[in-house]
């Protein structure tokens, strides 16, 4: 588990450099994702230890958006003033983003898809 | 000897790791088992549950925000590295991905402007004030990249920050209805438009019905932060 922890902190830290260094708009973690996805093609294989630890950490990855979510009360007039407009924005628009992606993927795909082993054993 | 009074021990507590750590952890804890009790129920779901527990806390205790963040940023701070983690499960499905590699890359195109421009649209056209219009531009993306795009178009960056926590809410515990509704059943398809739709919450739960839909959820949120962060600050200035 430290070994984990420590990999991942040390990639984010060099994710965070480069955008420093370099003024990239895209935040140190996306940067120090896609080092370590470089990292991993180049190798070839990741430990079991490795694997096994990751998803651990990813299954509680929501829990670790609740102290930003609070700050909602921070905005809590302005929520209250602009409901319908946001709520309706913040609905339609998620749920029209994910139907355009995934239409466009279905169409664009050559082959009808063969269900994977996961979806098999549903 | 005389006891602290309860108000004080609060203010004191408050500010201390202690309390925000094990606050936010109890109530997710309690937004988890009453998920799991109400049968999954959406709009019960562990983090809506976790917010609006701590919030009514907070407010009854005439808490700032500000103060429960100071110890709760020690669980904000582990979005860093799980985004990071995010690389594990996208190096195990690279070749499923490099297959998809053309309609992954259109599929981003169409749902990332999709998303971001028909939530500004919609905003507008009911009376939106400005602010909050561009505050929901980039409300899809990651938090950091949300609100670093919400700063360059005139949004307010903590605003953005409350919208992008309600969308990944909206598709991680909309979306499997939803995609039964479109009659999409496809695992890297359905993980490919969560994750670029609604995040890292999104991705959480792909991740909870498998492993192949978290990769790709995983890979639709990074891209679709990468192409925000380069597009969508770029298109405003033209525009303006």
């Amino acid at each position: 588990m430290l070994n984990t922890l420590a990999l991942l902190l040390l990639y984010q830290l060099g994710g965070e450099l480069v955008a420093r260094f370099f003024g990239l708009p895209i935040p140190g973690p996306v940067i120090g994702m896609t080092l370590l996805l470089l990292t991993l093609l180049a190798r070839g294989q990741v430990s079991h230890d490795t694997r096994t630890n990751v998803g651990a950490f990813l299954q509680h990855m929501s829990l670790f958006f609740v102290p930003a979510g609070v700050g909602v009360m921070v905005h809590l007039h302005r929520v209250a003033n602009e409901w319908l407009p946001i709520v309706i924005s913040l609905v339609v628009s998620t749920f029209a983003g994910m139907a355009v992606t995934a239409w466009v993927i279905r169409a664009l795909s050559p082959t009808k898809h063969t269900p994977s082993k996961e979806e098999a054993r549903r | 000897m005389n006891a602290t009074p309860p108000v004080e021990l609060w203010s004191h507590f408050i500010r201390s790791p202690l309390l925000g750590l094990a606050l936010t952890l109890s109530a997710y804890l309690a937004g988890v088992w009453l998920f799991k009790r109400s049968g999954q129920k959406p709009y019960l779901n562990p983090i809506l549950v976790a917010i609006v527990l701590i919030a009514v806390l907070l407010w009854a205790t005439d808490t700032p925000y500000q103060d429960y963040f100071d110890g709760a940023q020690f669980i904000h701070f582990l979005l860093g590295p799980a985004t990071v983690a995010l690389a594990v499960p996208l190096h195990a499905y690279w070749r499923r991905l490099r297959e998809m590699a053309l309609p992954l890359v259109v599929g981003l195109f169409a749902g990332s402007a999709t998303a971001a421009f028909s939530a500004m649209g919609i905003a507008k056209l009911f009376g939106a004030s400005p602010e909050t219009v561009f505050s929901l531009g980039p409300k899809s993306v990651t938090t950091p990249i949300a609100m670093g795009v919400a700063e360059q178009i005139g949004g307010i960056p903590s605003l953005t920050a409350v919208f992008v926590i309600i969308t990944g809410i909206i598709g991680a515990f909309g979306a499997p209805p939803f995609f039964r509704l479109l009659r999409i059943d496809h695992h890297p398809t359905r993980g490919f438009a969560i994750g670029l739709a609604a995040h890292g919450l999104g991705t959480a739960r792909a991740f909870l019905v498998s492993e192949e839909m978290g990769a790709f959820s995983a890979l639709g949120m990074g891209l679709n932060g990468v192409l925000t962060a380069v597009l969508l600050p770029v298109l405003f200035s033209l525009l303006h």
